[in-house]
């Protein structure tokens, strides 16, 4: 009885011989050895970094944002470009495990654990900005709608700004729940290997009493299937929501209506870009080669040349009715304050199209795609290019107003604002250190599910299968 | 609650588990589960076990906060809090759309949540008997339940020569149960291993 079939065209998504006992073996085992010295660095320098942050939003807090260099026309600066760099980042964690696996993509097995992980680190981080921006933080739930004692004042349903609330707050919790019901199986497979009185309480209370009884499983995968299909309009709409932030002012520069797909194409492509990073440098260190292969890379590499391709066509978009409109003010925007590399903040635009369109496009190489080394160097360059993005955006569309008479100087950030953004590397570094350290990086229980269909060893089995007579293979296939 | 016997048998290979697992029905068990460590297709179906209706939830608690979004915005916006903005209608209805979809999606995937953990018994501190420990690892676990009329031994050899690599007797607490572990259960439980 053959239970599943795959050709043997498709690459294999676990590489060398294994079994189910070695899946679990080897995902596994970083948890329960010593992290090595490399961790300890890393993790330290996270900690570091996080403590400057406290730092720096401790001061804002105490004197107040003037602590930052935003001045009468730029009233957003590096926090809400920030803001916006980490949502997008988010993005790919929720398009690998939901809009992949409504299209039945395999290869997101490997990979859907610690993308997801990475969505709410840095929901979590983009999710500081907006706060500390408010000023008065100790206030910042006047932002929630409930009855109060002040009229009652009711918040601006009708205000993007508020859509924004509910949009990241929706997607933080659902994140966490879709990521957390994927982890509980694999938490109780830890549990049942745990060697110590501590490991078995504390991945016991993690694992919620998991058995692994089919009923529970048939459940799991009806709760995972509606979750991914509720999540796949929910990524859309967040960045859509961030995109309204701009697109529903009137400010020359955020006032088009591409800026939906613009942003969702440009979220998708820097998370996958900061997903890249992360797991070239965890399947290294944890020695997960098996699991994340050079297939997966690559096929996360052709999201980012077709995401990337998207950015680009938007940016050309923009800068052709910046002079079709025949407005001033837009051309002014786009033509001089954008494109222009002699204005002041045209080394942030060609920053951002050399990034976000010319060097992805190194990707439509197969060799490139496929390589390493260039792959690291890309996403890291994606993820600059995507935050020289949002600061062209915001800065260069407020820096000069109507007049000259209200244009301002030149704004660059204070060692505080900086401070603030490093502080969240920090956050979520040490976030990321600790999962990687705690739980398990790859989805054990949907490796094995698709071991025997895509594992290399068995894929050669696959080949007898092809050669049956069509009528017998369907009968079989059918049931 | 009732303590019961059980046959476990062990599988290591899913496609030795499908035909055993209709054997054993055709000879009239009952099986009590099936532990398996990742989710095996058709199982289900093969255990006669029907389908869930968890999405019919998800769907209910999706209209709910439907309903609570657009509810409480109209209330708030024409009747409570009629704000002028910008001589706009206070029933701005296309306006309120984003909110009244994340509100949506937010009491969908919560609720299904709470009604999946709540059905399937899992919080955390529960505590459940476990019947194999690589039941979530690398083996197919299937539980009968044993009745006075069963005949163990038979049903032991039955299993054994159906591909179960391993088979035992365990008694254990029929059903689950919130939040107790019965120490002493695991000190009186009967376990004894008969190599296949």
């Amino acid at each position: 009885m053959h239970l599943k079939y795959e050709s043997q065209l498709r690459e294999p998504l676990v590489n060398g011989r294994k079994t189910y006992h070695d899946v679990t073996e080897e995902i596994i085992r970083p948890i329960e050895a010593k992290p090595g010295k490399l961790w300890y660095v890393g993790f330290y320098i996270a900690v570091a970094l996080l403590l400057f942050g406290v730092y720096s939003v401790y001061r804002d807090v105490t004197y107040g944002i003037g602590q930052w260099n935003l001045n009468k026309t730029v009233g957003w600066g590096w926090d809400i470009t920030n803001f916006v760099w980490w949502v997008g980042i988010g993005h790919a964690g929720t398009l690998i495990s939901a809009i992949l696996l409504l299209f039945r993509q395999g290869w997101r097995t490997g990979v859907n654990r610690a993308a997801e992980a990475m969505t709410i680190f840095a929901v979590m981080c983009a999710g500081q900005f907006p706060i500390f921006h408010m000023g008065r933080v100790w206030l910042a739930f006047f932002i929630m709608p409930y009855p109060n004692t002040r009229g009652p004042v009711w918040v601006n349903f009708n205000s993007p700004l508020l859509w924004d609330v509910f949009a990241i707050s929706t997607y933080f919790t659902v994140s966490v729940l879709f990521w957390y019901s994927g982890l509980i199986p694999d938490m109780a497979t830890v549990r049942d290997r745990a060697k110590t009185k501590l490991r078995k309480l504390l991945y016991g209370i993690a694992a919620f009493g998991w058995t692994g009884s089919t009923k529970h499983w048939q459940r799991i995968e009806s709760l995972s299937l509606v979750l991914a299909g509720l999540a796949t309009p929910l990524v859309l709409s967040v960045h859509t929501i961030v995109s309204t932030d701009f697109a529903t002012s009137v400010i020359p520069g955020w006032h088009t209506t591409i800026f939906p797909p613009y942003f969702v194409a440009g979220a998708v492509f820097s998370g996958f870009a900061m997903t890249q990073s992360l797991l070239l440098v965890v399947r290294k260190v944890y020695h997960l080669e098996d699991y994340i292969t050079i297939g997966h890379i690559e096929a996360m590499n052709k999201i980012i040349v077709l995401t990337g391709s998207i950015v680009g066509v938007a940016y050309l978009t923009e800068l052709f009715m910046g002079w079709y409109s025949q407005s001033k003010y837009e051309g002014y925007t786009f033509w001089y304050s954008r494109a222009n590399l002699f204005s002041p903040y045209g080394w942030s635009y060609w920053g951002m199209m050399t990034c976000n369109v010319l060097t992805p496009q190194i990707f439509w190489l197969r060799k490139a795609r496929r390589n390493l080394f260039i792959t690291f160097f890309i996403s890291v360059l994606v993820n600059v290019g995507m935050w020289f993005e949002r600061f062209v955006i915001i800065v260069t569309s407020i820096y000069r107003d109507y007049l000259p008479s209200s244009w301002s100087v030149y704004y660059s950030p204070t060692i505080w604002e900086i401070g603030f953004y490093l502080g969240t590397f920090g956050l979520f570094f040490t976030c990321f250190f600790l999962f990687s350290k705690y739980a398990p990086v790859i989805a054990v229980h949907e490796i094995k599910y698709v071991l025997k269909t895509t594992g290399e060893s068995y894929k050669n089995e696959m080949g007898a299968l092809e050669r049956e007579p069509v009528e017998e293979f369907a009968h079989e296939y059918a049931h | 609650m009732a303590k019961k016997k059980f046959v476990v048998g062990c599988f290591d290979n899913e496609e030795v588990l499908f035909p055993a697992v209709k054997k054993v029905r055709t000879a009239g068990y009952k099986i009590r589960d099936v532990y398996t460590p990742f989710p095996v297709h058709g199982l289900d179906h093969a255990l006669g076990l029907r389908e869930t209706s968890l999405h019919t939830a998800g769907f209910i608690y999706g209209i709910t906060g439907t309903a609570t979004a657009l509810g409480g915005i109209s209330w708030i916006l024409t009747y409570d809090w009629p704000l002028n903005i910008g001589g706009k209608p206070h029933f701005a209805l296309p306006a309120w759309i984003p909110i009244t979809f994340e509100l949506t999606v937010l009491f969908a995937a919560v609720g299904m949540v709470y009604t999946f953990c709540y059905l399937c018994q899992l919080a955390p501190f529960v505590k459940k008997h476990h019947f194999h420990p690589r039941a979530t690892d690398d083996l197919f676990v299937m539980v009968i339940e044993c009745t006075d009329k069963t005949n163990v031994e038979d049903l032991k050899g039955f299993l054994s020569s159906n591909g179960a690599i391993e088979v035992n007797e365990q008694i254990a607490e029929e059903g689950w149960w919130w939040g107790r572990y019965d120490k002493d259960d695991e000190k009186t439980l009967e376990k004894e291993i008969v190599a296949a």
